[in-house]
């Protein structure tokens, strides 16, 4: 097993062998987004409040789970990275942290949309909007101090203090909705309750959640790939691959 | 003690500084993330009447007067009533027994508001849903 794991953890069997998970992960995304979006466009029901305007909850809901699912990734492999010297948990963070701040942007700008015609008002400074927001920044925050250093390892090390100081706003959004009065309504979702009465929503919501799930992780490993061929690019392995793609 | 260990309790105090200092902050400025005062916070002066603040409640039944683009409602909490002037685009899900957040100002009692923004509950349903659990809330 130990002898197995070694061998995966070689940049060049890393490389290979990860060529032949990507589509284990891009194809399930592929079909869970295109079922996820036919089942929300089209099966699911219109909403006895919002009519059809509901259905942006579809990306927006998702995203937002993603936003802070990914920054989650940041600050754990932030601290593996810190207490056991693992670079390849660096290299997750590192990875990650655009693709948790497109989420966070995108879940940001389909609220926005949403809020408009819902609401009466593109953006309002609510606890829960705001703290979303700040999510932004702690991700721009913490790809810039990543890029601020010369040297790789203190990036690492300077970047995974500020992922896990920022992980005291993860709570603070989940419960934004609980604890003070907010324009954002509370959640659909959560362990003890679902309040969206209708099977057919709640497939689409699932399906959809599901494929954001493996887009991420098919854009991380990809990620992962490019920083490999990087750091390896003195190796022979990785310029006879060089020589192959003419 | 390794220095792994070390380091391992260097990332458990962070996160335990962070929270803390995170939990005091949030209870200093508690009042501030309030995003609107219902009307009983208003009655019980704990809303800066002073200034311009906001307003949150259900529109009461049959309490809404159109006159052109000028518009009076009651705002409740079921338990204290704020009437309020508004005259503006009123959001498409406004109506009576609709949650709302308006901004504007208490002059003598009466709400002048500035703007007025829905707020939707957590809830999805198809119409025929709703109806059903309207007409099961009715006969009961």
């Amino acid at each position: 097993m130990w002898k197995w794991i070694q061998a995966f953890a070689s940049p060049k069997n890393f490389y290979q062998i990860s060529q032949k998970i990507i589509p284990w992960l891009l194809i399930p995304f592929i079909v869970l987004a295109l079922v996820g979006l036919y089942w929300g466009l089209i099966v699911a029901p219109i909403d006895y409040q919002q009519g059809e305007s509901y259905r942006i909850m579809f990306i927006h809901v998702p995203a937002a789970w993603m936003s802070m699912f990914i920054y989650l990734v940041l600050a754990i492999s932030g601290g593996i990275g810190l207490i056991w010297k693992i670079k390849l948990a660096y290299v997750v963070a590192r990875v990650s942290a655009p693709i948790g701040a497109a989420f966070t942007f995108l879940a940001l700008v389909t609220g926005a949309v949403w809020g408009k015609p819902m609401w009466g008002a593109w953006w309002v400074w609510d606890a829960r909007l705001t703290s979303e927001l700040i999510l932004l920044f702690l991700y721009l925050a913490y790809m810039s101090l990543n890029n601020a250093f010369d040297n790789p390892k203190t990036a690492s090390k300077a970047s995974s203090v500020l992922a896990i100081v920022g992980l005291v706003n993860l709570p603070i959004i989940h419960y934004s909705v609980k604890w003070w009065n907010t324009l954002h309504q509370g959640a659909s979702v959560s362990i003890n309750k679902v309040a969206i009465q209708d099977a057919n929503m709640l497939i689409a919501l699932l399906l959809m959640s599901m494929a954001f799930k493996f887009l991420y992780g098919t854009l991380m490993l990809m990620r992962v790939r490019d920083e490999v061929l990087v750091t390896e690019q003195n190796s022979s392995w990785v310029k006879k691959i060089v020589m192959e793609y003419k | 003690m390794t220095k792994r260990q070390n380091r391992m309790i260097l990332v458990a105090l962070l996160v335990m500084g962070v929270s803390l200092a995170g939990y005091l902050g949030l209870k200093a400025f508690n009042e501030n993330l309030l995003y609107f005062f219902s009307p009983t916070d208003v009655t019980e002066g704990k809303a800066p009447t002073g200034k311009s603040f906001r307003l949150g409640g259900m529109v009461a039944k049959d309490s809404v007067k159109r006159d052109g683009i000028k518009v009076m409602f009651d705002v409740t909490d079921y338990a204290n009533t704020f009437r309020v002037n508004y005259s503006g685009i009123l959001p498409d899900l406004f109506k009576e027994g609709q949650g709302i957040i308006t901004t504007g100002f208490l002059i003598n009692g009466v709400f002048m508001a500035t703007e007025v923004l829905a707020k939707h509950d957590e809830n999805y349903m198809p119409p025929e849903v709703a109806d059903a659990l309207e007409k099961a809330k009715t006969k009961q």
